[in-house]
């Protein structure tokens, strides 16, 4: 299937900015399920509210653009109730981890099988530039005027804590990679988490003076270490791609049709 | 004893009802006085297959509920005062995305945490209004455990046919009480199951095109018409739309669907209201007293009669008009500050005729209470 076939064309344009990295993550996303050949009948692709959140609309799969935040107690009840089914779940790093962090740290811990991208651009893009839990200390946002007083959550040790059993990250300018990374979460079974930085130039950029698209992308690509790299030492705002976390634990509807199995003989018994 | 026949709380005959409308999948957090019914489906649920989530908190129950009805499921939550309102950007979803679901609200005193273990019929209103936006909700009630169940099928049924949220507004007294119930037999009471596309796999499916009677066939997530679903105004596929043409076709569709059909979800028990000079209006436990003092003003002669209503939203105005014309004075019986009193003197023809008799202090509203006010409203004093 040609990547196009994935793409809803009747509801082309896009409504993201030139130079949003949202589009990037969209494609490669696309890239990671057609080479997995995953049928499209068999993906629901669920999102909260937000820039990022658009993405599902454009998609030719079962698509749920839900509330800011929600996105991933909506794919909870889809995978509790169809577990055959692939739920991917891309959201903002507001949608995700402000309104949704409640959601992100519950679905974690119970390693239900679903793959949560988190878009993070460091602000909120759809409102016009303000403060996000992925805003570093000191950068600027239009409710940060004066700079931001709080720091930049570390979502790979939120997840990695809460009990994710796969978490990566990666970039938009690293599209090889993030591809890898995205088919590697979407065929774990359980809770995966791809942290994915994406360059908002109209308020992000602007806001900290980070230049246009390219120059925010050439950043990216600049200050990403492979995981476990000590170049960090030299400069903290290196950050490191790759997989953190890859390993196995008992999936939460796997367990769930453990018990249904094992009533099922005790009431026929009654019967 | 025929096991068929129970000794069951309200609360438990409810979580018999939807079982027997075909309910496969609950999420819910626990609430008082709720519990029971989370804490029943999470036993009964598994032995069928079906679903059970108790989730982080009432907003992520609901959406797991909307997640899961998608897939085909009919599905459930159910929690009380402070949870409903945390539910209520989620309903309005429902209703915009036109998701079938039952919410059940087992009212306790509020405002906030309030009263938990004590009585209240002070979400009335806020079932109607409670989500922003202009909408149109449906809202059963019961008096009794038999009731419970009756209603409970009910509101899956319409639920499902309509392809919208409904909520079942019961009280702490007729939840934790307990009465006899016979389990109606397969077939006894009407189970209705949602309509599905015919539409063949290659030809262009709009799942949001209303059929002439308001009706939307769906089709579900995992099938072959794949199609998007949003809580933006959109258009017939579901793919966000602001035009004025669309945005006024779907509120339109949204409001009338359901407030058109007033009288079809209309359901109520007429208590010797034919020929009453005093008729009482009421619904849920305060209804269960407002019946003792009919039957005591009746022993003396005096023509009073109740009217139940056992669907409050869409309110059934034409219904509550006519019986209001019959009666010489109207009083309302309920345990808030006149929520669904408002609602009647709004329909009758003469509002000064209407009175309200209320309780709000977390006891059940009593017959020597409504009898007292009754004496007044006849000009007898107390
Ligand atoms: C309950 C609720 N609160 C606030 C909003 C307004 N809102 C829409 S998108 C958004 C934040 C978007 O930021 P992010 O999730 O980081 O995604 P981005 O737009 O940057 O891709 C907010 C606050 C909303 N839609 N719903
Ligand atoms: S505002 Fe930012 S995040 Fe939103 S589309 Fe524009 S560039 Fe992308």
């Amino acid at each position: 299937m040609a990547t196009l076939d994935y793409v809803r064309r009747r509801f082309l344009p896009h409504i993201w900015c030139p130079g949003c990295g949202h589009g990037t993550l969209m494609a490669t996303l696309v890239r990671a399920i057609e080479e997995l050949a995953i049928p499209k009948d068999q993906i629901v692709m669920a999102s909260g509210i937000g820039c990022s959140s658009r993405i599902v609309g454009y998609l030719d799969l079962h698509t749920l653009h839900t509330l800011h935040g929600r996105a991933l107690a909506f794919a909870t009840g889809v995978k509790m109730a169809k577990p055959d089914l692939h739920v991917i779940v891309p959201m903002g790093d507001g949608d995700a981890l402000a309104i949704g962090g409640n959601h992100f740290i519950h679905a974690c811990a119970r390693n239900i099988d679903l793959t949560a991208i988190i878009m993070n651009n460091q602000t909120y893009g759809m409102t016009g530039g303000q403060v996000s839990p992925m805003t570093g200390h000191g950068e600027r946002a239009t409710t940060m005027p004066y700079g931001n007083l709080g720091q930049a959550l570390d979502v790979v040790a939120v997840a990695r804590a809460a009990g994710a059993t796969y978490v990566a990250r990666s970039t938009v300018y690293h599209a090889p990679q993030l591809k890898k990374l995205l088919m590697k979460a979407i065929q774990h079974r359980g809770f995966s988490v791809v942290e994915v930085l994406t360059q908002c130039p109209t308020y992000y950029g602007r806001l900290n003076q980070r230049g246009d698209a390219v120059e925010m992308m050439t950043w990216f690509k600049e200050h990403a270490v492979p995981v476990g790299s000590d170049a960090r030492k030299d400069d903290p705002a290196r950050f490191e791609v790759g997989e953190f976390v890859n390993v196995e634990r008992p999936e939460y509807c796997a367990s769930y049709d453990e018990i249904v199995t094992r009533l099922k003989p005790r009431e026929d018994e009654h019967a | 004893m025929n096991e068929k026949v129970r000794f069951l709380q309200g609360n438990e005959a409810c979580v018999e009802g939807a079982l027997y409308a075909g309910l496969r999948f609950f999420a819910g957090y626990p609430i008082t006085p709720s519990t029971e019914l989370a804490e029943g489906l999470a036993r009964r649920l598994p032995p069928i297959a079906g679903r059970f989530i108790q989730m982080e908190d009432e907003i992520g129950s609901l959406c797991a509920v909307l997640g899961a009805s998608l897939t085909g499921l009919k599905a459930m939550t159910a929690t009380s005062g402070p949870g409903f309102s945390l539910m209520q950007e989620a309903i309005g979803y429902g209703v915009m995305a036109e998701i079938p679901c039952v919410i059940v609200n087992v009212q306790r005193g509020g405002p906030s945490t309030g009263q938990p273990t004590h009585v209240s019929q002070g979400d009335v209103q806020q079932a109607r209004w409670g989500t922003h936006g202009d909408h149109a909700i449906v809202a059963f009630t019961a008096s009794n455990v038999k009731d419970v169940f009756r209603m409970t099928v009910e509101a899956f049924n319409v639920s499902e046919s309509f392809r919208t949220p409904v909520i079942l507004l019961l009280d702490e007294v007729v939840g934790h009480m307990r009465e006899r119930l016979r389990i109606p037999e397969e077939g006894e009471l009407p189970v209705v199951e949602r309509l599905l596309t015919q539409v063949p796999q290659t030809v262009d499916f709009h799942p949001y095109l209303p059929r002439e009677d308001g009706r939307l066939p769906m089709a579900h997530f995992g099938g072959h018409h794949r199609h998007n679903v949003t809580g933006l105004a959109h258009n017939i596929w579901g793919f966000p739309a602001d035009d004025p043409a669309s945005v006024d076709r779907l509120m339109h569709h949204l409001v009338g669907k359901i407030d058109n059909r007033a009288m079809e979800f209309a359901h109520w028990v007429d208590h010797q209201a034919d020929d009453a000079e005093i008729l009482l209006i009421s619904y849920g436990a305060s209804a269960r007293s407002a019946l003792d003092v009919v039957r005591r003003f009746r022993e003396r002669g005096d023509r009073v009669g109740l009217l139940e209503l056992q669907t409050l939203w869409p309110f059934p105005a034409a219904l509550v008009r006519e019986r209001c014309a019959q009666a010489r004075r109207v009083a309302v019986v309920e345990m808030n500050m006149g929520q669904i009193c408002r609602e009647v003197q709004r329909v009758a023809q003469d509002p000064d005729r209407v009175y309200l008799v209320n309780q709000v202090d977390g006891r059940l509203v009593g017959p020597d209470t409504i009898n007292q006010a009754l004496r007044m409203i006849q000009g007898r004093g107390f």
